[in-house]
């Protein structure tokens, strides 16, 4: 009796930690397929296992238009995200630190775009460049990109100047800086990380975009949009590879900016 | 090492300042002098006007109207960063991304002293923490953070020192000791110091002279011991330590004396120590000087007698025990007695006679809250 | 309130027309890219859907005009996309949440001591961020394919009848949309979590409150803006999405949804006014939902 009570709280003890790692395995299993996929020695399509190679990783531009769609994803959202994340930031700033009249408004507008589905936001800049002549193509993705990524940096970058204390910038002023020398010695190094963090959610979430993306690109390729008209005949694994690098790659600063974090505060605590 | 640090202090001037926020006024037509070296405390309760006076010194905010000197250097419109002030700030605000030596050197190399990081170890040293300059603010015991954040003031020589409730985030321990480090280096450096506080103890403690705010106003500005001694003002009397207020007509006025008279008592006060000679007027003592008598004694018209009461409450607080005494038509009266073994044994309930000193009473040139003129 | 003017911060305080400007110069190049960009093209998508065919009569060519009859036509001509897109994003929602919650709950209170793996773990929640949402999606369509290990063992069991397949259905949409938005449920659960003062369940258990009661009484209601932000940054993405539903991913030509209509209307047939007054159909549902929920959760200032 009492081993079966010790058995059954030992059950809802582990339930929780063994259900979190079924979820989260649940969320890598296509990341996984997607990475082992990509070592694939794939026929004409690739959704059978056939045998391992190395030769779509060796090979990435055997795709000639795969290879320039990613270049054109790379410029986009480059090009987005460094205007996203100047305009998002000075936004930021001025909705956290100054008072104004319509602050709530100005706060309620920029919700908006991230309560408005893709589909619309993609139809209603295409049928804007549409009513002004303006065809479809490269500005006009960048453009859109700008206008979707606006939105999140300026949540981003906000709550990081929630936590400035704007005593700092103060004290910056008080010890002869002049107003542009507090904002590059003090409030920037000060801001970096959330605009860092911002910027990378803004990457992220342009080089993945398909909808708007495929309202206003016309005839210019990217990497979501060469996939989705791929995936009615087989995506090749060189796509595999692309997607499969990019992801590494965003883990391995992820996780390094966490592991230096965490030793970081280990070595404060550690002194103190 | 002070003696590189220190240089002459210079005078600070207020010419009728007036700050108006939104829907309210901060300050209202201050005039203000502190003589160079002087550490001069602004003491009053949060909201009164205290931080918006420092702010204004420091230029991080700009008056409606009046006029800031310094040395008798108009820098009314001076921005904040080419005034010869520095400020140490309630929170320190201590840059967290650069190290405690960087934090010390900032103001050196933004004005491109020579040699900013000797000089900045130099303060540091002055403030007994010469061995941390490596280390990040974030590292710093709180005791510690201020006094980096002082030395980073101490080492631009500013005229003027502003310090923003510098002790307000330590505990009581280390407040009282960081009272005497602070005092010990204002000597040292001889500076001018402008310190605001909510702690009438740290402003008695530790200023030459005390200024006790009140609604965007001076209420009265003097020494320590004269603020305590003759208070001119209700408020002033209440917040600085402890009194008992009557409020009486004028029944008696002669070269010498007031005197009011309250629930049919005669309360006097020296007519020097008066504010007020006509109309109805507002009487104090301090609990310490007054005490009480069992009996009815029989005392000169040098002394203020009332009674008798009833004792309705008593503390003992260990130094002192504290009496509550009920007197019909009067009112309420505190009285403390020393705790020296000899004071009467009384109990709740006893019945007593209050008396004090005529030269201890001293009358308010305003009433308190609450009650009314008699016209 | 008038203290709070003397704290150290308040920006009003200073000299107004000079902070005046300055956040004219920070405010105004991203209000006017929100203008331009966002209000304007909501405008011109409204002003589209009026429009009537040109006479000319060539496909593709309109005019201006105030022709309600393009939101008759797409109303009763795609009202099973429109009601599959809100089922489907009513359906995947809830799911979403309650797949969420737990995970979040791990993560954000019980991994508190070990804040190594607390991160990592949130590492792990964004972790599908960084691949292609499309090739994640594909990646599902064939695990879940015919003759699929997974699919030839739910024959097995029972779970789908022998000739059924599972990429096509309505259910397999709905699959690929929960699992293609849990990390936008789990980190907004996630952050309200970890902001939990455990301190005051242990009240809440010290004042006889059973574990179930504790949850509902005061775990449940404290994580609510977790739950709002959530449900809201997965529902609307999920109304208008048309990838998973895409007959070339999890859908077949049985599970269109509104996007669908609007991509070939406004890509294909070329018919702007449709596929506009489509897109405002799509925008004024979702407005009068999110205002409901809103107004009924009671946390309008969480905007």
């Amino acid at each position: 009796m009492k081993a079966l009570s010790h058995l059954w709280s030992g059950i809802k003890r582990g339930s929780l930690p063994v259900y979190s790692l079924i979820a989260v395995v649940f969320l890598l299993t296509p990341i996984f397929y997607t990475i082992i996929f990509s070592f694939n020695k794939s026929l004409r399509r690739n959704t059978v296992w056939n045998s391992f190679t190395l030769d779509n990783w060796t090979n990435i531009c055997a795709r000639q238009d795969l290879c320039s769609a990613v270049g054109n994803s790379l410029m986009i959202s480059l090009i987005s995200t460094l205007i996203a994340t100047a305009l998002g930031t000075a936004l930021a700033i001025a909705l956290v630190r100054y008072r104004f009249k319509l602050r709530s408004t100005v706060n309620f507008a920029l919700f908006l775009p991230m309560a408005t589905p893709e589909i619309v936001m993609g139809a209603g800049l295409a049928s804007l460049f549409f009513n002004a002549g303006v065809g479809p193509g490269f500005v006009p993705t960048v453009i859109a990109h700008v206008m979707f990524c606006l939105s999140f940096v300026v949540v981003t970058v906000k709550a990081r100047v929630q936590t400035l204390d704007p005593a700092l910038e103060e004290a910056g002023r008080d010890l002869y800086a002049n107003p542009s020398q507090v904002f590059w010695k003090i409030t920037f190094p000060l801001l970096l990380p959330g605009v860092l963090s911002a910027a990378l959610l803004s990457f992220a979430l342009s080089f993945d975009d398909f909808i708007i993306t495929y309202f206003n690109s016309g005839s210019v390729n990217t990497f979501p949009k060469f996939i989705y008209v791929a995936a009615k005949g087989g995506v090749p694994a060189q796509a595999n590879v692309i997607a499969s690098s990019v992801f590494l790659l965003a883990i391995l600063i992820v996780l390094a900016t966490q592991i230096s974090s965490h030793f970081k505060r280990k070595r404060l605590q550690h002194i103190k | 090492m002070a003696g590189e640090l220190s240089v002459a202090g210079a005078d600070l001037e207020l010419i009728d300042v007036r700050k108006d926020f939104p829907g309210f006024t901060a300050l209202d037509d201050m005039d203000l002098h502190i003589p160079a070296g002087q550490f001069f405390a602004l003491l009053g309760p949060s909201g009164c006007g205290k931080t918006t006076t420092l702010r204004i010194v420091a230029g991080l905010e700009t008056p409606t109207q009046g006029r800031v000197l310094i040395g008798g250097k108009d820098i009314t419109d001076t921005k904040p960063h080419d005034r010869p002030v520095n400020t140490v700030f309630q929170s320190y605000a201590l840059f967290p991304h650069m190290t405690i030596l960087e934090n010390v050197a900032f103001g050196l190399r933004q004005r491109k002293v020579e040699d900013p990081l000797a000089k900045a170890q130099a303060g540091l040293d002055l403030v007994e923490l010469g061995h941390i300059g490596a280390r990040r603010p974030q590292q710093l015991s709180g005791g510690q953070q201020q006094r980096v954040a002082l030395a980073r003031a101490l080492v631009n020589r500013p005229s003027l020192l502003l310090l923003d409730e510098p002790l307000g985030a330590l505990d009581l321990k280390l407040r009282r000791q960081m009272q005497i480090e602070l005092k010990a280096i204002q000597m040292e450096v001889g500076l001018t110091f402008l310190h605001v506080t909510h702690d009438q103890e740290e402003a008695m403690d530790m200023a030459d002279t005390v200024a006790v705010m009140n609604k965007g106003r001076i209420e009265q500005m003097g020494s320590p011991e004269a603020l305590y001694d003759r208070p001119k003002t209700a408020f002033v009397s209440r917040f600085l330590g402890q009194s008992n207020l009557f409020v009486g007509k004028v029944s008696e006025e002669n070269p010498n004396s007031v005197s009011i008279e309250v629930g049919g008592a005669k309360i006097t006060v020296d007519k020097k120590r008066a504010e007020k000679h006509t109309g109805t007027v507002a009487i104090g003592v301090r609990p310490e000087k007054a005490t009480f008598h069992e009996e009815k004694p029989n005392l000169g018209a040098d002394h203020v007698l009332i009674g008798p009461g009833e004792i309705i409450d008593i503390r003992f607080t260990g130094v002192s025990n504290q009496y509550l005494i009920e007197i019909p038509n009067i009112g309420e009266i505190t009285v403390f007695a020393q705790n020296v073994g000899k004071s009467p044994v009384v109990e709740l309930g006893a019945k007593v006679w209050v008396s004090w000193k005529v030269e201890h009473s001293f009358g308010l040139r305003d009433l308190p809250d609450g009650t009314e003129d008699l016209g | 309130m008038a203290f709070a003017a003397f704290g150290s911060s308040t920006p009003t305080t200073k000299g107004q027309t000079k902070s005046g400007r300055v956040v004219l110069a920070l405010l105004l190049p991203g209000l006017i890219y929100l203008v331009l960009f966002f209000v304007i093209p909501l405008v011109s998508l409204v002003l589209t859907s009026l429009e009537a065919p040109a006479a000319s009569g060539r496909i593709g060519e309109y005019v201006p005009g105030f022709d309600f009859g393009n939101y008759a036509y797409v109303v009763t001509k795609y009202w099973p996309q429109i009601a599959r897109s809100f089922g489907f994003a009513f359906i995947a929602t809830i799911i979403a949440l309650l797949i969420s919650y737990p995970l979040a709950y791990f993560i954000g209170v019980k991994a508190r001591p070990w804040p190594m793996l607390q991160r990592m773990l949130v590492t792990l929640v964004i972790a599908p961020f960084f691949i292609s949402f499309l090739l994640r999606t594909i990646a599902w369509k064939q695990l879940l394919a015919d003759h699929s290990p997974i699919i030839e063992w739910a024959h097995q069991v029972g779970f789908l009848s022998p000739s059924q397949s599972f990429i096509g259905s309505n259910a397999a949409v709905v699959f690929g949309l929960v699992y293609n938005f849990i990390p936008f449920m789990t980190l907004p659960l996630y952050t309200s979590l970890e902001r939990l003062d455990t301190r005051y369940l242990e009240a809440g258990s010290d004042l006889y409150a059973s574990p179930s009661k504790v949850f509902r009484k005061i775990t449940l209601p404290l994580s609510m803006p977790g739950i709002i932000s959530g449900t809201l940054l997965t529902f609307i993405p999920i109304a208008g999405d048309y990838v998973n539903a895409s007959r070339d991913f999890l859908g077949s030509s049985n599970t269109s949804m509104i996007g669908t209509m609007v991509d070939a209307d406004f890509l294909q047939n070329r018919n702007y006014p449709a596929a506009s007054a489509m897109s405002v159909v799509l925008m004024g549902i979702i407005l009068i939902l999110v205002t409901w929920y809103v107004r009924k959760s009671g946390t309008e200032d969480l905007l």
